[in-house]
């Protein structure tokens, strides 16, 4: 007679034998930002693939709840969309490494009825759409700056992320870096207090894609990668040297390209000065601690952002993100070797 | 015999703990927002209560918006939804042929089944650009001269929100109403229409009264579910921090913007903010609950026996 409960102790024992002989992997585990989760998703699994000892479990909790847990040791890494500041530090209370890992761009999309992607837009406009000073799309601002498109006499809908996030912080820095009013009125934040009128927000990438699909007369700010895997219509923004340029890969990294020696304390890219690059962009961090409180999984975590930073950009562009320039990665891997092992 | 007195005591000292564990839970829940949004209480005091302005930059943060949103929103759901809910519910159970009933019920009863997000993700692709092309301009042509229907109509907006929220809270009503008109003994409507009366005048002078207290808890159950909806409401309501009579504009509530901003929120006040707004979800639900039921016992004591 078959016996249940007998078999099952009997496999367990057996298991229990047969175990030791496969080491456990070393698991290191991360939370934080949303935005690189795809990322990190894709270069750990990657990295799992060709170092089967190490495997990494990263939770996307949102950057202030990456901070946290970072800051009280209870996982090896953080990631945040904006860098640890002086004061989080100080409460972490053990000194950081902060480095960045994605870089990403975010495109003007809009909807207007027989007009595709490409229309001209200025920083001064864009500042004036999105404070709310420009309220139609046959605004002369606009007209003048696209001669030959017929605008409509449409009210223009803003729409923004409703939910905090490193997307908006990068737009509402770049709003900062060309606009006076904006940065008296309103300021760069994760979350802000939205001034135009006719804002509503959506909650996500999604959401506000979807918002502005669905309303004729909208406009909204969406992470590159999204943009691009959606048919949308986005805007040509002319940059800092005064060139119209849409938001690609190319024109985001050359953007990057601009500034290698970034830190935690001075890494805003948006507005930068090349002809080629597109203004609005910006990094993602991981925070390391330089001493791991978890001794045995120092040279681990070393090794692995060691491998995120250089060899495992390659597979960022596939999925929507920019590859950090080489001479970005170089400044990176300069501040890991930093980290005790 | 002594055993059986054992049994009886360990039942009723199950009872009791059973009980309490609810009343700590709550209590445990309202002391833990007490603490995580005291900075908040002492930076703001009252004034968070009548403030509008939410400027995470400036550290600035007045709830009145979210509480407006909150209240407004879920206030119209059960308006709607009470009137659909008890309706529905009294033709399943007196006057839709068995089969039938049972067909519908079961119909209804499953969209209390469907994951919130789904009802998000319709609300934001199907119904908000219905809302915004159809129903929004029939209602402005025809109740345009009240302040609730005028101004742009956006997709995402209070209606869209409210409308969502009363398909969600519509099943709860139904359901319990259903079940409690069908547990009105037979004989009594079968006295009534000994008496004369028709099969309406049964419902409307013996059913209804009987089941009245029942149906105002199943609607009370219901609010709780709009009060507290997230993150269907996220998707819908336009996020948008002000108040505006209009209905076509887009609000905002307080578990969206929790659900929205707690995951970003780094500073101190922030966090403290967003948590008394939960506190506020807590008290805002304790008292609309006690409203209610002072509403029903007049109700009750001036509609004679019930």
């Amino acid at each position: 007679m078959f016996r249940p409960i007998r078999f099952l102790a009997g496999s367990a024992i057996a298991l229990g034998f047969a175990l030791p002989a496969f080491a456990a992997p070393l698991a290191l585990t991360g939370a934080g930002s949303t935005f690189d989760y795809p990322l990190f998703s894709r270069i750990f699994y990657e990295y799992s693939q060709k170092n089967p000892s190490v495997t990494v479990n990263y939770q996307s909790i949102g950057s202030g709840g990456g901070i946290e847990q970072f800051s009280q040791k209870t996982v090896d890494f953080g990631a945040s969309d904006v860098p640890m500041n002086a004061k989080e530090l100080a409460r972490a209370g053990f000194p950081v490494i902060q480095v960045p890992v994605a870089l990403g761009g975010e495109g003007i999309a809009y909807h207007l009825p027989h007009i595709k992607k490409g229309l001209k837009i200025t920083p001064d406009v864009l500042a004036g759409i999105f404070l709310g000073t420009i309220t139609k799309w046959n605004d002369p601002a606009l007209a003048k700056l696209n001669p030959g498109v017929k605008l409509p006499k449409m009210p223009i809908t803003v729409v923004h992320r409703s939910d905090g996030s490193g997307t908006t912080y990068i737009f509402t820095d770049y709003l900062s870096a060309v606009s006076p009013q904006w940065l008296a009125k309103v300021g760069r934040g994760k979350s802000v207090s939205w001034p135009a009128a006719s804002s509503v927000g959506g909650k996500g990438n999604e959401g506000v894609a979807g918002l502005v699909q669905q309303t004729p007369g909208a406009i909204g700010y969406v992470e590159l990668a999204y943009l691009l895997s959606n048919d949308m219509s986005y805007a040509k923004l002319q940059n800092k040297a005064g060139q119209y340029v849409y938001p690609t890969l190319q024109t985001v990294a050359a953007a990057a390209a601009t500034k290698p020696e970034i830190s935690a304390t001075d890494f805003s890219i948006v507005n930068a000065a090349s002809p080629e690059s597109y203004p609005i962009s910006g990094y993602s961090w991981a925070l390391l601690p330089v001493t791991p409180a978890n001794a045995s999984h120092a040279a681990a975590l070393k090794t692995l952002f060691d491998w995120t930073v250089t060899k495992g950009q390659a597979d960022a562009a596939s999925i929507g993100y920019v590859p950090l320039p080489a001479n970005v990665q170089a400044t990176a891997v300069k501040d890991i070797a930093g980290m005790k092992e | 015999m002594p055993a059986r007195g054992l049994g009886r005591h360990a039942f009723m000292s199950i009872v009791k703990a059973a009980v309490a564990v609810f009343c700590l839970v709550l209590l445990g829940l309202f002391l833990v927002l007490l603490v995580g949004s005291w900075p908040s209480l002492r930076h703001f005091g009252l004034r968070f209560l009548w403030t509008s302005r939410w400027d995470p930059v400036a550290n600035v943060f007045g709830g009145l918006p979210f509480i407006y949103g909150t209240v407004v929103s879920s206030l119209i759901a059960l308006l709607l939804a009470a009137w659909v809910g008890i309706l529905s519910a009294l033709f399943l159970a007196e006057f839709a042929p068995r089969q039938l009933s049972g067909l519908l019920g079961i119909l209804i009863e499953l969209l209390a089944a469907v994951p919130s997000v789904v009802f998000g993700l319709w609300g934001l692709f199907v119904l908000a650009p219905v809302v915004q092309n159809v129903i929004g301009p029939a209602l402005q042509a025809v109740f345009g001269f009240l302040p609730f229907f005028q101004g742009v109509i956006y997709g995402v907006n209070m209606l869209t929100a409210s409308l969502i929220l009363t398909l969600m809270i519509v099943p709860t009503v139904m359901s319990i109403s259903r079940d409690l008109v069908a547990g009105v003994p037979g004989r009594y409507r079968e006295a009534t229409l000994a008496l004369g009366s028709t099969r309406w005048e049964a419902v409307r002078y013996v059913v209804l009264p009987m089941v009245k207290p029942g149906v105002f808890g199943a609607c009370m159950l219901a609010l709780g579910r709009a009060l507290g909806e997230t993150i269907a409401t996220t998707m819908v309501i336009g996020n948008r921090p002000s108040i505006s009579a209009s209905l076509f504009a887009p609000g905002y509530t307080i578990a969206s913007a929790i659900a929205n901003e707690f995951t970003e929120a780094t500073s101190n006040l922030y966090i403290s903010a967003l948590i008394e707004l939960g506190l506020l979800l807590l008290v805002i639900s304790i008292l609309i609950n006690a409203a209610g039921r002072l509403f029903l016992a007049r109700i009750s004591r001036e509609g004679g026996p019930a």
